[in-house]
């Protein structure tokens, strides 16, 4: 995309998430726990057009390099997502979400008897299994819309 | 056995299960020498739910060992009614015992209590999840019956709720096991244990009708479907008598076909099966003693 097609502006310092699904750019954020109030920057393209993608989202973070143990859970939602970390203007590094082997914190547990949603003083855990994931206590398996299951 | 817990059967390898197993047989076969094993030790039963044989047995395991045991009682009569969490209650209650015996209706509930004490922590059931030890006992009846390898057994009822079947299925994939899965479409096995078939190699054989392959069994392991599965009590009906057996029933199974039942059975197995040479669910319920000692002298072996 060239820079007079650009729907928002490039930024200074910070973190480019690009080629994340269209769709999928506020749970991004949900994921990475950022909502405004910790004053960062931030700028979201939705449904832009793609080459790989037919449709992304990009999400800007102005002021904060994320690091890939923080990104990499993204790819349970986002799995093309690149990775660019900006220094004046420049791109100075660019990744790729690694799919982790573990998700702490993150995702609740859809069986509502599971003992991590009876109040007790734990994180969930998933372990990331084939295309889904896996609760570590009570073994259930979510395979789709894991965005729905966010819980940060 | 080289784990501190008994949590799933998941996590239980052949050598794991045989070395109960033996064991158990060895107190099976000579109980007195096993009289003062544990003398100084203390096991808690923390049953947030109803046990009958579950709770005594291990009760009666611990004593005939030598042990003691400290009972939480019932939940109502506990400080659980108070609001206090399950991660509190067996770090208060890893202070007075030796070892932990928890059955608790959400599923999970053992990892989590496991993750928070040192002393050793069995899962005598955890919602609809798994309840390992019924599984040895279980395992310790088909082998005195028939050893554990060559067999086909089927596993019929509520197996998408049934915790003795998830760990029994799991388990049974270290040996050379047919499985074959009879129950209505409703209560087919839950992804989960699905998967951990599937990632044991072994073959699912599902289906809706007993007489399909009854007269293949050597093991029909029976389980109840509770009416509190079904919004409606008229199809409730309708799908538990097609998963109830009587003689007349097994008259088209092989003779040395053994029937099994974790119990409580309400009518599923008519008790005109007691008397027909199938039955083994009373000699099973009474298994629970000396395989539970085994599995207790294991792991507290094991802390030591």
């Amino acid at each position: 995309m060239s820079d007079h097609e650009l729907r928002v502006s490039k930024i200074r310092d910070g973190t480019v998430i690009d080629h994340v699904e269209g769709g999928q750019a506020l749970n991004v954020l949900a994921i990475l726990g950022i909502d405004g109030s910790e004053g960062l920057g931030v700028s979201i393209g939705m449904n832009v057009p793609s080459d790989r993608l037919g449709r992304k989202d990009v999400v800007k973070v102005e002021g904060r390099e994320l690091s890939s143990s923080e990104v990499d859970v993204l790819s349970l939602i986002a799995p093309e997502a690149t990775i660019n970390i900006i220094r004046e203007f420049e791109v100075v590094e660019k990744n790729r979400v690694v799919r982790p082997e573990q998700v702490a914190g993150v995702l609740s547990c859809p069986n509502r008897n599971c003992i991590t949603n009876a109040g007790e003083p734990v994180e969930t855990e998933f372990a990331v299994v084939g295309n889904g994931v896996r609760c570590g206590y009570c073994s259930t398996i979510i395979r789709d819309d894991l965005a729905d299951h966010i819980d940060v | 056995m080289r784990q501190d817990h008994l949590i799933t059967a998941t996590q239980l390898s052949r050598d794991d299960i045989e070395a109960v197993l033996d064991r158990a047989r060895e107190i099976a076969a000579d109980p007195a020498a096993f009289t003062d094993r544990h003398a100084d030790t203390v096991l808690a039963l923390c049953f947030f739910e109803p046990s009958t044989r579950t709770k005594m047995s291990f009760d009666t395991a611990a004593k005939r060992l030598g042990a003691n045991t400290i009972d939480m009682g019932t939940v109502e009569s506990s400080s659980v009614t108070k609001g206090e969490s399950l991660a509190d209650t067996v770090r208060v209650i890893e202070g007075y015992a030796d070892a932990i015996v928890l059955r608790h209706p959400s599923e999970g509930a053992a990892t989590l209590a496991a993750e928070f004490v040192d002393v050793p922590v069995i899962n005598a059931g955890d919602g609809a999840g798994q309840h390992p030890s019924q599984t040895l006992l279980d395992l310790y009846t088909v082998r005195e019956n028939h050893g554990l390898d060559g067999l086909t057994v089927g596993i019929m009822g509520d197996l998408k709720y049934g915790r003795t079947v998830h760990s029994l299925a799991a388990a049974l994939t270290n040996f050379e096991v047919n499985q074959h899965f009879i129950s209505p479409e409703s209560l087919k096995l839950p992804r989960s244990v699905r998967f951990d078939l599937h990632e044991a190699g072994a073959q699912l054989r599902e289906h809706t009708d007993l007489e399909d392959v009854l007269p293949e069994l050597d093991v029909l392991y029976v389980t109840r479907i509770q009416k509190e599965r079904f919004p409606d009590e008229n199809e409730y009906h309708r799908v538990a008598g097609q998963y109830r057996i009587d003689a007349e029933t097994l008259a088209a199974a092989r003779e040395e076909l053994t029937v099994m039942h974790p119990l409580p059975r309400v009518d599923e197995i008519a008790a005109d099966v007691d008397a027909s040479g199938h039955a083994r669910y009373f000699e099973q319920a009474h298994n629970g003693v000396p395989v539970r000692m085994a599995l207790l002298d294991t792991l507290l072996e094991g802390a030591q």
